[in-house]
C-alpha cells in the first residue's frame, strides 16, 4: 500500500466501494422467475414479463449498451437516440446561459463599480433571485410563444443571478490600491475596467458561471419534462410514461456525468484565470 | 368496412333509397347483394361509388324503380359504359375528390397526450391516413393538457388532440384566456375506467368511499365530470367527502401504488397499466355511468380553420377516416401494433390490445369481454355539448349565465363534421340534438338548466 500514491489510493477505495455497492444492489433485486405455462389471465396481466420496478445494475448496463451502441439514430418527432436527446439539451443550456452571461457580466461590472448603481438595483435582485426557474415557465409560454424559446428564456433566468453577483462581488473586492495605481498611470475607465479589474475578479466571476452552469443543467431537466418534445428531461418524462425504470435510471446516470462533465470544463476554466497575489 | 348506404348503382339488386339503418329484405344481407359493398374497402371507392349513385340517380330522377328495372334489362357494365361516353363520369369524380383544392400548407404539427383516446390522431400518421388527403403532418408528443393548449393557443400546433370539454372552456375563457376554438370531431367514445387500489377489493360500494383521494388527468375533462357525477349519484359530494386532484396520466400508476391515490378515474393505458402491474383493479368502465359519452376530441383554433379551409378540410377527412377505420373492431389488433411503439404510446403491445380489442384481466381475476370498452364515433352532438355545460355549472366552473345551445354549436362543428362524413360515404346523423341516459336519469337538451338544478349536490 505504501508504494501507492495518494490518489491511487483513493481512485483504488473508489473502485472497491462502486462494485461493493453495485454487488449489493444486483444482490437486492429478485430475479425474474421463470414461468411455465400461462393462463390468458396470467398473459393478459403480464405475467412472465418483467413488472415495473428497480433494476439490476446489469439490467442497467445491457440498456445503456443498447442505447450508447446507437445514440444517433431519429425515429420521427417523438423517438431519438439518447445522444440526439441530450445534444438538444445542451444546445438549451449553452444558449440560454450565454445571453445569461451576455447580461450579467456587464451588469455585474456596472453594480460592482457603482454603489449607488448597487443599492439601486439590489432590491430588484434581491425579489427576483429566489424564484424558481419553473415558476417563469407558464409565463414564458404564454409571452413568448414557443416552447423551445421558453425553455431557453428559463435557462437564461435561472443562470443570471449568480453570474450577476459574483461579478458585482468579484468587482467591488478588487482591491483599492490597484485601481489607484491604474488611476495614476491615466488610464481610462474602460481600459481600467478591461486590463485590470476584470483580470482580478476573473476568479470570482468564473466561480459565478460554474455555479450558474450546474443550475442550469439541473433546470434543464425539469423544463423539458414539463415541455417535453426533446431533451435529456423529455426521454426521462417518456421512459416514465411506460414505466421503464431502467431507462429511467439509465438516463439519470446519464445526466449525472454530463452535469460532471460541464462542471469539469468550467473548474479548468477557473484554474487557468486564478492567480497567487 | 361494410357502407350499406352505398350499393353498387350499377345493379338492378341494390335499392339506392335504403340507408344503413334499414332493415329491410333487400337491404339484410340475404345474398343476392354480393356485388353491392363487399367490394368498397377504401374511402377513395366509397367516394366514387357516391359520385356514381348521385350521377345514375340523377340519370333515373327519383325512380329507384325505373333504374333497377333498367340496369336488370340492360347489364350494369353496359349502362355504365354507356353512360361514361357521354358523361365524363372521371373527370366529375376527381373534381369531387379534390373539391377542396390543394392544401395551403401540408407540414402540419398536430399534438396528442400518449393515451389510447388520441388513438385515430396517431394512427393516421404510421397508417398514412394524412398522406392520403395530401398532408405531411407530424405528431408531436405532449406532456400534458395544459402545455397541449398552450403550444396549440401559440401557433407551434395547428390542431391537437384535446379533451372534449376544453375547447368549451378555452371559448368561454374558463382556466384560460377566452379564445374562439372549434372542435369539429370527437375521437373516443367510451374508454375510461374507475381504478381502485389493490387495498380496497372490498369497497365496491362508493358509499365506502368517504375520505379516499382520486386523481383526474385534467380539471376540465369528462374524467373529472364523471367522476363527480358518478360519486354524488351514491350521495358523496365529490367537493367534501372526497379528495379530487389533477394527476398526470403517467403519475397516477405510481401514486396509486404509494397508496398517494386511493383509486383514479383516467384514460387507458394506465388503467389496464395498474392491472398489468399488479397494482390495482378495474372498479368500473365509464361506459357503465354513461353509455357512449365522449371523450376526447379533436380541435383546433377557429383562425386555422378560416386561414387554411383546405388543409383544415384535408385533415378532417383524414381524422375522420382514421376515426372510422378504428371503430372497426377487425383493425382493433393492426392499430394495436402501430401506435404501441417509443414514438407514439410507448406502451407494451399487450396493454394496448386489452384497451382497444376489450378482451382484458380486470384485476379481479376474471377475463372480461367488452368489444366496445373504447369505441371510436365521430360526431360530435351538441347535445354532449350541453351536458359538458351543465356540469361545468353545476360544479361551479362557470358562473355566469351562457346560453348552452348557442356556445356548444359554436364550439362542436356537427355541420363539418357531418359533411366530412357524408363525402366520406359514412352515415351521418341529421340532428345534432338527442336525449342522453346516464345512470339511468335521463338528460334534455333543451332544459339544461333545469337540469343542472335537478340535482340536490352541487356547488353553491
Amino acid at each position: 500500500m505504501a508504494s501507492l500514491s495518494l490518489n491511487g489510493r483513493a481512485a483504488l477505495l473508489s473502485v472497491v466501494l462502486l462494485l461493493v455497492g453495485l454487488l449489493i444492489w444486483e444482490a437486492a433485486i429478485p430475479a425474474q422467475k421463470a414461468v411455465g405455462e400461462l393462463t390468458e389471465y396470467e398473459r393478459l396481466t403480464g405475467g412472465g414479463a418483467p413488472k415495473a420496478g428497480v433494476p439490476a445494475p446489469s439490467q442497467v448496463f445491457a440498456k445503456a449498451w443498447e442505447e450508447l451502441s446507437n445514440p444517433f439514430y431519429d425515429a420521427g418527432p417523438n423517438d431519438k437516440g439518447i445522444g440526439i436527446q441530450i445534444g438538444y439539451s445542451i444546445y438549451r443550456v449553452l444558449s440560454g446561459y450565454f445571453l445569461a452571461a451576455i447580461v450579467a457580466i456587464p451588469l455585474g461590472f456596472l453594480i460592482g463599480m457603482s454603489q449607488v448603481a448597487f443599492k439601486a438595483l439590489n432590491p430588484f435582485i434581491q425579489v427576483l433571485r429566489p424564484i424558481s426557474p419553473l415558476a417563469w415557465m407558464p409565463l414564458a409560454l404564454f409571452i413568448i410563444q414557443d416552447s423551445e424559446a421558453s425553455a431557453i428564456f428559463v435557462i437564461f433566468i435561472c443562470s443570471i443571478w449568480p453570474m450577476l453577483i459574483n461579478t458585482a462581488f468579484g468587482v467591488a473586492g478588487v482591491r483599492g490600491d490597484w485601481v489607484n495605481v491604474a488611476r495614476t498611470h491615466e488610464l481610462g475607465h474602460l481600459r481600467t475596467a478591461l486590463t485590470v479589474i476584470l483580470p482580478a475578479a476573473a476568479p470570482t466571476i468564473v466561480t459565478g458561471m460554474r455555479i450558474s452552469i450546474g443550475i442550469a443543467w439541473l433546470v434543464i431537466v425539469a423544463a423539458e419534462m414539463l415541455v417535453g418534445g426533446t431533451g435529456i428531461g423529455y426521454y426521462v418524462w417518456n421512459e416514465w410514461n411506460n414505466l421503464d425504470l431502467t431507462s429511467v435510471v439509465f438516463s439519470i446516470l446519464m445526466i449525472g456525468i454530463v452535469g460532471m462533465l460541464l462542471d469539469a470544463a468550467f473548474g479548468t476554466l477557473q484554474r487557468a484565470v486564478a492567480y497567487v497575489e | 368496412m361494410t357502407v350499406k348506404s352505398l350499393g353498387n348503382p350499377f345493379s338492378a339488386k341494390t335499392d339506392l333509397r335504403h340507408g344503413a339503418d334499414c332493415s329491410c329484405h333487400s337491404c339484410s344481407g340475404n345474398g343476392a347483394d354480393a356485388d353491392t359493398s363487399a367490394d368498397i374497402s377504401t374511402s377513395d371507392e366509397m367516394l366514387e361509388r357516391a359520385v356514381e349513385s348521385a350521377i345514375v340517380r340523377s340519370v333515373f330522377g327519383q325512380s329507384d324503380i325505373g333504374r333497377r328495372s333498367f340496369m336488370g334489362m340492360m347489364g350494369g357494365s353496359t349502362i355504365a359504359a354507356a353512360l361514361a361516353s357521354v358523361f365524363p363520369m372521371d373527370q366529375a369524380k376527381a373534381a369531387i375528390l379534390d373539391n377542396l383544392g390543394p392544401p395551403e400548407k401540408t407540414d402540419l404539427n398536430i399534438g396528442f397526450v400518449p393515451i389510447t383516446c388520441a388513438t385515430p390522431i396517431i394512427m393516421a400518421q404510421p397508417l398514412g391516413f394524412y398522406e392520403k388527403y395530401g398532408l405531411n403532418a407530424q405528431v408531436i408528443k405532449t406532456a400534458g393538457w395544459a402545455v397541449a393548449r398552450d403550444k396549440s393557443l401559440s401557433g407551434e400546433y395547428d390542431a391537437s388532440h384535446m379533451l372534449t370539454p376544453m375547447p368549451l372552456a378555452m371559448t368561454l375563457g374558463a382556466g384560460s384566456v377566452a379564445e374562439p376554438y372549434i372542435m369539429p370531431a370527437v375521437e373516443n367514445i367510451n374508454g375510461q375506467a374507475i381504478v381502485l387500489g389493490n387495498q380496497h377489493m372490498d369497497k365496491r360500494d362508493p358509499t365506502q368511499w368517504k375520505g379516499f383521494t382520486f386523481g383526474v388527468p385534467f380539471e376540465y375533462s369528462m374524467h373529472n365530470f364523471l367522476l363527480r357525477y358518478y360519486v354524488a349519484e351514491f350521495g358523496l359530494d365529490p367537493d367534501v367527502d372526497i379528495q379530487i386532484r389533477v394527476v398526470p396520466p403517467p403519475e397516477m400508476v405510481a401514486n396509486l401504488r404509494a397508496g398517494n391515490l386511493d383509486g383514479y378515474l383516467s384514460p387507458d393505458p394506465f388503467n389496464q397499466r395498474a392491472v398489468y402491474e399488479g397494482i390495482g383493479f378495474i372498479h368500473i368502465l365509464t361506459k357503465e355511468i354513461w353509455e357512449g359519452h365522449p371523450c376526447c376530441a379533436f380541435a383546433a383554433p377557429l383562425s386555422f380553420a378560416t386561414e387554411l379551409p383546405n388543409t383544415y378540410g384535408a385533415l378532417l377527412k383524414s381524422i375522420i377516416d382514421a376515426t372510422q377505420y378504428a371503430s372497426n373492431p377487425d383493425n382493433r389488433k393492426e392499430i394495436s401494433a402501430a401506435i404501441a411503439p417509443t414514438n407514439y404510446l410507448n406502451q407494451p403491445v399487450t396493454v394496448i390490445e386489452q384497451v382497444l380489442t376489450g378482451t382484458y384481466a380486470d384485476g379481479l381475476g376474471e377475463v372480461k369481454q367488452v368489444p366496445d370498452r373504447i369505441d371510436f364515433d365521430p360526431f360530435p352532438w351538441h347535445s354532449m355539448g350541453v351536458w359538458i355545460l351543465t356540469q361545468m355549472k353545476r360544479w361551479g366552473y362557470i358562473e355566469n349565465h351562457i346560453d348552452y345551445k348557442a356556445v356548444a354549436e359554436q364550439v362542436y362543428l356537427a355541420a363539418d363534421c357531418r359533411k366530412v362524413m357524408t363525402e366520406l360515404g359514412y352515415d351521418a346523423p341529421d340532428v345534432s340534438y338527442k336525449s342522453h341516459m346516464i345512470m339511468g336519469k335521463s338528460f334534455d337538451p333543451e332544459t339544461p338548466e333545469a337540469y343542472v338544478d335537478s340535482f340536490a349536490i352541487k356547488k353553491g
